[in-house]
């Protein structure tokens, strides 16, 4: 038994836990939900570190578990997050949610701890199938849309990852996952494969279509794993990627235009999301070990503020029933506590000091500036501060402040109360004493955020900031929430290249009408002919009397015979 | 769920102004903070005076501004997307 354990990967338990959940009902349920990630996270610790199980497939060596430090930081707070979100989704009956939201935590765990290729698209691809219910559960025609678009996607970035490990293992004869660096064909696809799971610019716009069309719950389940996982990948296979510190401070910069003026906030939330992704990615750039620790730390607080900051506004759309920004305000007065931990959250993502953020952010904005990479640092702090505007004063300001919306409802139901206000401790917890964290991070941490030079300019950076914002706001020079839609990257799917097809098809239908019509006449014109031959009228249908047949029987002769004599 | 708006509170435009003002205030502090201890940077033009904090005010100014032109180029009806393209 305890052979058939160990060699279980972590999370697992999860995937087989979650697949039992359509048989239990009530109490029972709930305590089973709670209990999974509890046990699973035993499961975890019972590996020691360095720990590697190897398999052999055929003739391939596959390694399903690999136990380090760096996979280490991601299950640890895979658990966390799941144990978290279980507590907040108390109140969900609905099965297909629950089993969805089970096996994708589980499936996301697993892939963190493959060493080898196959094992991570095994689970890759899982994640992206179990993870598609938590939207297509909200069960409407929008959410349906948006699933199949995203599971297009998904599955497409898996298949990119299977056919670059196919290409690298002829090119290497390895399967194994470790560091794998861009230049061949096999781990540029495998790079793609990563950097669409991981939301690159252009690559990105299935994160802000899909996850705000998932249901209350499912938001906040989706929030924190799917894009870490990739971003867990480009760690282990890509450190050290210059290209990565431009393209992460590219999503830092470019989605935070897009939040300014977005009236869904749970789509604010996920260009916000992708903005903090951003920053990990530049941290996988630089690849030193600060940076990689940064990496490491960011990912751990971002899952916990970025799924306070979802369970806010999935509160909010519980029990007001919209997050639309132009419909909001003055929900303090109806939900205080979610406004309280809403902006605990808000606080952890702008990196005030004594949130997590500050402890966590900072670490790759250090590094990029110890590695000279003027432009880069730049642009993240442009960044850091730009999430005060739709992260930390935007969403808690139209929701629970900006003007009286008129909306009275109840506060948020007490599991959901409990969920926030622990992972609000954990957010403040962290900001406040980081030594925990900084403990299980992949090296060695020599650093300290608490200096003055940090406080005082960390403050000064958010401050000014949110000053300039007031008064923008006072002049009305800030854009007001409008209900709208915003193009963005996905209108070349969604509509350009469906318009385009649709035009081809315009143009085809067309000429094939002719060329039909042409074809026709000319078949038409051929079997009158044929028939004007051949027909009952026709000329060689006509019956030759044998007299004259014989009279030309004999012409032929005669001109033969004096053709002959001549 | 009911609706029934308050003019008063924490929402209402005076209490806005008033905690503008403050945050206005501790700005200024913060700025003048920066006459009172060394500095620790990585680059030169960090060390200059609320350099930080001109950085935030400017970033929200080009931050909102710039979006403010992206609404115009980007922004359509909210049933943009559900409607026939052809």
């Amino acid at each position: 038994m305890t052979e058939i354990i160990a060699s279980l990967p972590p999370g697992s338990i999860l995937i087989l836990g979650g697949l039992l959940v359509p048989l239990l009902r009530g109490r029972l349920l709930q305590v089973w939900l709670l209990a999974l990630p509890v046990v699973s996270f035993v499961h975890l610790l019972s590996f020691p570190e360095g720990y590697l199980l190897h398999a052999h497939v055929f003739d391939y060596e596959l390694t399903p578990i690999r136990i380090d430090r760096l996979s280490l930081v991601w299950g640890y707070i895979y658990h966390l997050a799941a144990f978290l979100t279980v507590i907040y989704s108390l109140h969900v009956r609905d099965g297909v949610q629950n089993v969805s939201g089970m096996t994708y935590v589980g499936a996301a765990t697993a892939a963190v701890f493959a060493g080898d290729l196959i094992t991570l698209f095994v689970f890759w691809e899982l994640t992206a199938v179990t993870s598609v219910f938590l939207i297509w559960a909200s069960r409407t025609e929008r959410s349906y849309r948006a699933g199949m678009r995203y599971l297009i996607i998904q599955v497409g970035s898996g298949v990119l990852l299977l056919a670059g490990t196919v290409i690298h293992l002829q090119q290497t004869g390895s399967l194994a996952f470790g560091h794998l660096g861009p230049g061949t064909l096999g781990t540029n696809l495998i790079f793609l494969a990563f950097g669409i799971k991981c939301a690159f610019p252009l690559l990105h716009n299935w994160l802000q279509d899909a996850y705000p069309e998932a249901t209350v719950t499912g938001t906040v389940f989706l929030s924190a794993f799917t894009t870490k996982l990739a971003v867990y990948a480009l760690a282990r296979g890509f450190a050290g990627t210059e290209m990565l510190i431009w393209i992460g401070a590219t999503m830092t910069a470019f989605p935070i235009f897009y939040a300014v003026i977005e009236n869904d906030l749970r789509r604010v939330l996920a260009y916000s999301l992708n903005n903090q992704l951003g920053f990990m990615v530049v941290g996988i750039g630089i690849g030193t070990e600060l940076s990689l620790n940064g990496t490491a730390a960011h990912a751990f607080c971002h899952i916990l503020y970025k799924a306070l900051l979802f369970m806010s506004m999935g509160a909010v759309l519980y029990r007001a029933g919209t997050v639309k920004g132009s419909e909001l305000g003055g929900l303090y007065r109806s939900m205080p506590l979610t406004a309280v931990f809403c902006m605990v959250g808000a606080a952890s993502i702008s990196a005030f000091p004594l949130f997590s953020g500050f402890v966590s952010k900072s670490l790759v904005i250090t590094a990029t500036a110890d590695g000279h990479y003027l432009v880069a640092f730049l642009v993240l702090l442009f960044s850091s501060a730009g999430v005060v505007e739709h992260a930390g004063i935007k969403v808690p300001f139209f929701a629970f402040f900006s003007h009286d919306s008129g909306i009275r409802c109840k506060e948020a139901p007490p599991h959901m109360l409990l969920a926030m206000g622990l992972t609000a401790f954990l957010c403040v917890g962290l900001g406040m004493f980081p030594q925990p964290l900084y403990r299980i991070l992949p090296y060695p941490v020599d650093y300290q955020p608490y200096t003055t030079t940090h406080v005082i300019t960390q403050l000064q950076l958010l401050l000014f900031f949110a000053l300039c914002f007031g008064l923008m706001n006072l002049t009305r020079l800030y854009p007001p929430e409008l209900r709208s839609t915003n193009l963005d990257s996905d209108w070349i799917y969604r509509r350009a290249l469906p318009a385009t097809a649709h035009a081809v098809l315009r143009v085809a239908r067309f000429f094939r009408v002719r060329a039909v019509d042409r074809l026709e006449r000319n078949i038409t014109r051929f079997v009158r002919g044929v028939y004007r031959a051949h027909g009952p009228e026709g000329f060689w249908a006509r019956t030759w009397p044998t007299g004259r047949t014989v009279l030309w029987v004999a012409i032929i002769l005669a001109a033969y015979l004096l053709i002959y004599y001549l | 769920m009911t609706t029934d708006k308050s003019k008063s509170g924490l929402d209402s435009p005076r209490t806005g102004r008033i905690i503008l003002w403050c945050v206005g205030g501790v700005c200024t502090l913060l700025a003048l903070a920066d006459l009172l201890y060394p500095k620790h940077v990585h680059y030169g033009f960090e060390g200059w005076f609320a350099f930080y904090g001109g950085l935030g005010f400017i970033s929200c100014f080009f931050l909102i501004t710039a979006a403010r032109g992206l609404r115009k180029l980007v922004m359509r009806d909210e049933d943009y997307y559900d409607r026939d393209y052809r």
